[in-house]
Parts: structure tokens; C-alpha cells; sequence
């Protein structure tokens, strides 16, 4: 991902790559639409501008961040995964348990809910691929499926208070100035950096990137089409995991009406980076834009005060709609 | 003689029945219902007091009307290869209006049935303009069905809430209890407006061509429109049918319950929609559909949540049901996994089949 958008808008010329790539042109309007409202934000409230209210995005949404980077890979594919949000109550709940139910260190527990959630993903996967059944619907019964199994282990909110898991949780790490990052943020731009990695710079993004261009000639070259499917989805599933754990650092609780509704947010933060729905086009860098964008219209509405809740439900809607509009206008001039 | 006839006769007509596409959405429905009448004896019985109905069986079939609805709209929808996830937001819509519609005409001191018609008429405009927009992202500007309508499934909730400014509308107006509450002839009056549709479409779809052009578009869109089948306006006005089976639903759920929660009236409809219309037999990918099969898929989604919560259960399993039930269909539908049982069975008999 990055490092072509990134070595593109540096190179001396100005932006005459705009007219070459129009893929960059979503990715170019999404961070215009970021610092546009950062801009707005700082003429409109006092404090605004503070660089710990913009590390605050990432401490809010660190989850979401983490979440939408696997999202990423599963429709830049031509896929989707509405399982993510469910995938990461399940983990929540999981965790909880182990930890204060069954007397387990956090880690070896964490470790478990990653591994169950690759599998689970995984096991999607292996399902959509060989049966070629709708990513869609398939997700949607793993959603079904993992939050009942998240209310099957405890109905009841389980509050965590493990010494290491509270030490985790309430580690500030301090970047200058009076800002600093939590864990969970720091673990999100890691899975950020090696999201973007493993998309732009391996064989598996180059495959990922490749079906979902066209499936068929992804094929007919001989890429190993069936495995990198099943591999995606098993990423989203650990990527929802992480999420999941991360989520437990944020609330320091399982529970399995944690994260409702989270699979639209996490596709609607992709979709405004500027990953084609269609698949095959778009980057992780995006995505991080996406969900910036995202924890931003919420801030923006907690600062002005004035503002009900629901308004951001109504802004996210219209963004998401803007996006889809500038996609098809983009695929219509490039087709 | 005659006994040999009849002897052929039976397997023949035992699998033709059963190669009725809609034998194994009844079967399910009916071994659910006796595993119910077995457990508990009173279960299927109906009783007739003060001129009512009553009986478990009504009380399913009442319960199921708004998925029936919404499950009707989303069959056709599914039948030209499209989807609506927004039907569960355009629920919410339809139920705060209408319960807004009432607080302020009530409130103007207006009497009679001038608020209820009110109501109705302002519920049903606003689903069917949300079924509009639908359709012209579609159809207009050429978007997924899943992208285009998932706009109006993240918006249509907080629209809902600004309509009732956050607050859960509570409806102070007699009348328009009847709707979702009421009952016609011993019945539940919901029940009418369930057949009422049901057949209406019916006649429209097999009484005209219609019924023949949906196939068509779900087979294969282009040669429909090459063929001359005006696809795009059929598409359109599905979407925008399918937006009115969601306002009804919407008012029939608020009048039940005499209350609007933007918040969580049909959360999760949509997929119980989905689930049902796969249940029925249509097929997801376009084409077939059965609008009997998705009737009975409504309701056997109905039966197992009363079983569920007859049986005393945990409630949470009804998820984990619903989704091994969906995964079976599923698997039941793809060809690769019919190919896969057939190769295993030929194998077991050692035969070819």
C-alpha cells in the first residue's frame, strides 16, 4: 500500500499523478475530507488543534482501526466480512473468563483468542471457498454464531481486574509535550505497519490484490487463488480477535453486547478510504484515513455539545454515500 | 394387480412430493411443530373463548406477521439479485413517524380516525420513499445492493431518532392498537394484512407476466433487458415494494406494542429476513423464489423462538440455531456440496448413482 501512494504524491511534479491514477484520487479526497475537518474543527473550538485530541482518535479507536485493517484485505478481494464485530464480543467474553473464572494469566488466554479467532476466520473461509458460497451471508451466520456463543459463556458483563491486564490497560506511553498513547493504540499502528507491509511488499498481498481484480486470470496465472482466500479471512478473524483484546484494554471488560454494530463502521471506514467495494483497488493507508475520519465526526460532535448523538450515525451515512458516488464516478471515467 | 400399481404409485408419489420445492421448508416447520405437541401436550391446541382464537399456533403466526412482511418484499428483492439490509432501519422509520404522527395530531385535540389514517399515510409515504432511494441507488446510479442499502441501514436509525428526538415514543391513541393487537372474525387482524398482501402479490406476479420478467432479470439481467423486459423500472419498484412490506411491518410492531423505539424496533430484521426468504427455497443468487416458501420460513423461524423460549432455554441458543440452520441451507443450495454428498453416497453403495 503505502509506500506506492506515498512515493507518488512525494515525487516533484505536482499532482499530475492524480490524472494518471485516478485509483489515488479517493485516497487523495479522504485525507482532503481528514485535514478539511481538523481545519474546521480548530476554527470552530477552542483546544481543538491539541495533539492529544488527534492521539485520542487512536486511543478511541484503536479497535476499529485494528479491525478495519483485516476488513481491508477481505474486500480488496471482492469480499466481506460482517463477523467482525460479534468475532470481538466473543473474544471479550472469552478473555474475561479465563482470566477471572478460571484463574488464567491474560496472556496464554490472549493467545487462545487469537488462535480460535484465525480458525474461526479460517474456517469461513474454507466455507466460502470451496463450497463458493456468499461471503456475505456466510459471515453473517458466523455473527449469529459468535454472539451466541459469546452469550452461551456469560450473559452477565465480566469486569477484568487481573494486576497485569490493569497495568496493560492503564499504560500511558508518553510521546513529548504532555501527549501520550495507550497500549492499544501502539498495537493498532503495529498492525497498521504490518498490514500495509504484507499488502504492498509480499507475495500474498500482491495475490490478494490480484483476485480481486479479476479471479479468473488470478487463476489462470497460477496464483494460489483458493489458499490466499481462505487466508484472508482467517486474517479478519484474527485481526477481529486482536481487536477483541484490545477492546478489553479499552473497557476492561467482556461482554457480549460489546461491539454491536461494528462491522458497519469498520466497512464504512474502508469504503471512505477509498478501497473499492468491487475489490482489487485500494490501501491500508486508506483505511487508517477511514477510520481517523470516522473517530473525528464523532469528536467534532462531542466538542460542539449542541449536537444529539445520532447525528453522527446520519454524517457516516452521508460520507458513506458520498464515497460510493465518487467511486462510480471514478470507475465510469477510468472505464 | 391392483396392489402393485399402488405399491409403484407409493415411492413415486412420496418423491414427487418430496421433490415439491417447498416440501422441505413444510416438513421442517411441521416436525417442529409435533417435536412441540410431543413435549408439551397443550401446545398445539386452539380454543375458541369470547369469540377469539387463542392457542400457540395463532400466537406464532400473529408473532411471525411483520417477518412474513418484510420477508415477502425481501424474497422479491433477493429474486432479481438484489439484497435489503436497510429493511430493519426502514422498520424503525415507518413505527417513529407513524408514533409521531399520532402525538401531534392527538394533541391538536383531533378525534375519530382522522389520526390513525394520519399516521398510516405518513408511515407508509416515508417507507416508500426510503424504498425509493434504494431503488435509485441501484438502478440509477448503479451501486451493490448490499453498499447501497447499507447507507440507508447505518443513516436510517438516527433519521429515526431525530424523528423521535432519542426518546422512546409511547402511543396515548386506542384505535390504532387494532392494527398490530386487534382482532377480525376470532383472528388477529395482522393476520389479514399478512394474507391481504400475500395474495395481492400473488395475483400480480401469476396473473400478469410480472412473475415471468423477475425470473428472467434474476437469470441473467442482460438478456431480460435484450428480450425487452424493462428491467431497471421492475427492479426499481421491487426495492420500493420492499421498503412498503417494512413500513407495515413497522406499524403493525409500534401498535402492538403501543410504543417506537428508533433505537431497537427490527434490530436484526433484516437478517431473520434473509434467513427465512434461504429457508423458503429461493435461491440467493437470483432467479428462483418462492413467495410460499418464505412464508413458511418466517414461520419456522417464529416456532423455533417460542420452542426456544417454551422449552426454557437459554434464549441466547436461538442465535447459535439460527446460524447452524442458515450454514445447513446454505450448504444444502451450492452444487459443489450436493456433488461432494452424491460422490460420497455413490461411494458408500458402491453404485453409481
Amino acid at each position: 500500500m503505502s509506500a506506492v501512494p506515498l512515493r507518488a504524491m512525494l515525487r516533484p511534479g505536482g499532482l499530475a499523478w492524480l490524472r494518471r491514477d485516478p485509483r489515488l484520487v479517493s485516497l487523495a479526497v479522504t485525507i482532503a475530507l481528514f485535514l478539511g475537518m481538523s481545519a474546521a474543527g480548530g476554527v470552530l473550538y477552542d483546544g481543538f488543534l491539541r495533539p492529544q485530541v488527534f492521539l485520542n482518535l487512536l486511543i478511541d479507536n484503536g479497535f476499529l482501526l485494528i479491525v478495519a485493517v483485516g476488513m481491508t484485505f477481505v474486500i480488496l478481494t471482492g469480499g466481506i466480512d460482517l463477523s467482525v464485530g460479534a468475532v470481538i464480543a466473543f473474544s471479550t467474553v472469552l478473555l474475561a473468563t479465563l482470566v477471572q473464572h478460571h484463574g488464567w494469566h491474560p496472556l496464554p488466554a490472549m493467545a487462545l483468542v487469537l488462535a480460535l479467532g484465525a480458525g474461526f476466520g479460517g474456517l469461513m473461509g474454507v466455507l466460502i471457498q470451496r463450497y463458493s458460497l456468499q461471503p456475505f451471508v456466510v459471515t453473517l451466520a458466523g455473527m449469529f454464531l459468535a454472539r451466541g456463543a459469546a452469550t452461551l459463556v456469560s450473559v452477565e458483563s465480566i469486569g477484568i481486574d487481573h494486576p497485569f491486564h490493569v497495568a496493560v490497560a492503564s499504560l500511558r506511553i508518553p510521546l513529548g509535550g504532555g501527549a501520550s498513547l495507550s497500549a492499544g493504540a501502539a498495537i493498532a499502528l503495529l498492525v497498521v505497519a504490518a498490514g500495509a507491509l504484507l499488502a504492498g511488499m509480499t507475495r500474498f498481498g500482491r495475490g490478494v490484490y490480484a483476485i480481486g481484480g479479476n479471479e479468473q486470470s488470478a487463476r489462470l496465472m497460477g496464483l494460489p487463488v483458493d489458499r490466499t482466500l481462505v487466508q484472508v479471512y482467517a486474517l479478519s478473524g484474527l485481526c477481529s480477535a486482536l481487536g477483541g483484546v484490545v477492546y478489553t484494554f479499552y473497557m476492561l471488560s467482556g461482554y457480549s453486547l460489546h461491539a454491536m454494530g461494528l462491522e458497519l463502521d469498520a466497512i464504512a471506514a474502508v469504503v471512505i478510504g477509498g478501497t473499492l467495494l468491487a475489490g482489487g483497488s485500494g490501501y491500508v493507508l486508506g483505511t487508517v484515513f477511514g477510520v481517523l475520519v470516522l473517530g473525528l465526526i464523532q469528536t467534532l460532535i462531542a466538542f460542539d455539545g449542541s449536537l444529539s448523538s445520532w447525528w453522527t450515525r446520519i454524517a457516516i451515512g452521508a460520507l458513506l454515500l458520498l464515497f460510493c458516488l465518487l467511486q462510480r464516478l471514478l470507475a465510469r471515467r477510468a472505464g | 394387480m391392483s396392489q402393485a400399481t399402488a405399491l409403484a404409485a407409493g415411492p413415486s408419489l412420496l418423491r414427487r412430493a418430496l421433490s415439491h420445492p417447498l416440501s422441505w421448508p413444510l416438513l421442517a416447520l411441521a416436525l417442529l411443530l409435533l417435536g412441540n405437541g410431543l413435549f408439551n401436550p397443550g401446545f398445539l391446541a386452539l380454543e375458541w373463548r369470547d369469540g377469539r382464537l387463542y392457542g400457540n399456533l395463532v400466537d406464532i403466526a400473529n408473532r411471525a406477521a411483520p417477518l412474513i412482511l418484510v420477508s415477502l418484499g425481501m424474497t422479491l428483492v433477493i429474486a432479481v439479485r438484489g439484497l435489503d439490509i436497510s429493511v430493519g432501519a426502514v422498520l424503525a422509520i415507518a413505527a417513529t413517524v407513524a408514533a409521531w404522527t399520532i402525538a401531534r395530531t392527538t394533541a391538536g385535540g383531533q378525534a375519530g380516525l382522522a389520526p390513525l389514517l394520519l399516521a398510516i399515510a405518513a408511515a407508509m409515504g416515508a417507507a416508500l420513499l426510503c424504498g425509493l432511494w434504494n431503488g435509485l441507488l441501484v438502478v440509477k446510479v448503479g451501486m451493490q445492493p448490499i453498499i447501497a442499502t447499507l447507507i440507508l441501514m447505518v443513516a436510517g436509525r438516527g433519521i429515526a431518532q431525530l424523528v423521535s428526538d432519542g426518546q422512546i415514543l409511547t402511543i396515548y391513541y386506542a384505535p390504532y392498537a387494532f392494527l398490530g393487537g386487534g382482532f377480525l372474525l376470532g383472528l388477529p387482524f395482522a393476520l389479514f394484512v399478512v394474507v391481504g398482501v400475500f395474495v395481492a402479490l400473488r395475483l400480480l406476479l401469476d396473473r400478469t407476466a410480472l412473475g415471468l420478467f423477475v425470473r428472467a432479470i434474476g437469470h441473467n439481467p442482460l438478456a431480460a433487458h435484450v428480450a425487452g423486459v424493462r428491467a431497471r423500472a421492475i427492479t426499481l419498484s421491487l426495492y420500493v415494494f420492499s421498503g412498503f412490506c417494512a413500513g407495515l411491518a413497522g406499524l403493525l410492531v409500534s401498535s402492538n406494542v403501543a410504543s417506537a423505539d428508533a433505537n431497537n424496533a427490527g434490530q436484526l430484521l433484516e437478517l431473520d429476513a434473509i434467513l427465512a426468504v434461504a429457508l423458503g427455497g429461493t435461491a440467493l443468487a437470483g432467479g428462483r423464489f418462492s413467495l410460499a416458501g418464505s412464508v413458511i420460513g418466517a414461520l419456522i423461524i417464529q416456532t423455533l423462538t417460542t420452542t426456544i423460549y417454551a422449552a426454557g432455554v437459554p434464549p441466547q441458543v436461538n442465535l447459535v440455531v439460527k446460524a447452524v440452520l442458515v450454514l445447513a441451507v446454505l450448504l444444502l443450495q451450492s452444487p459443489e456440496f450436493r456433488a461432494r454428498l452424491r460422490a460420497l453416497a455413490t461411494r458408500r453403495t458402491g453404485r453409481p448413482a
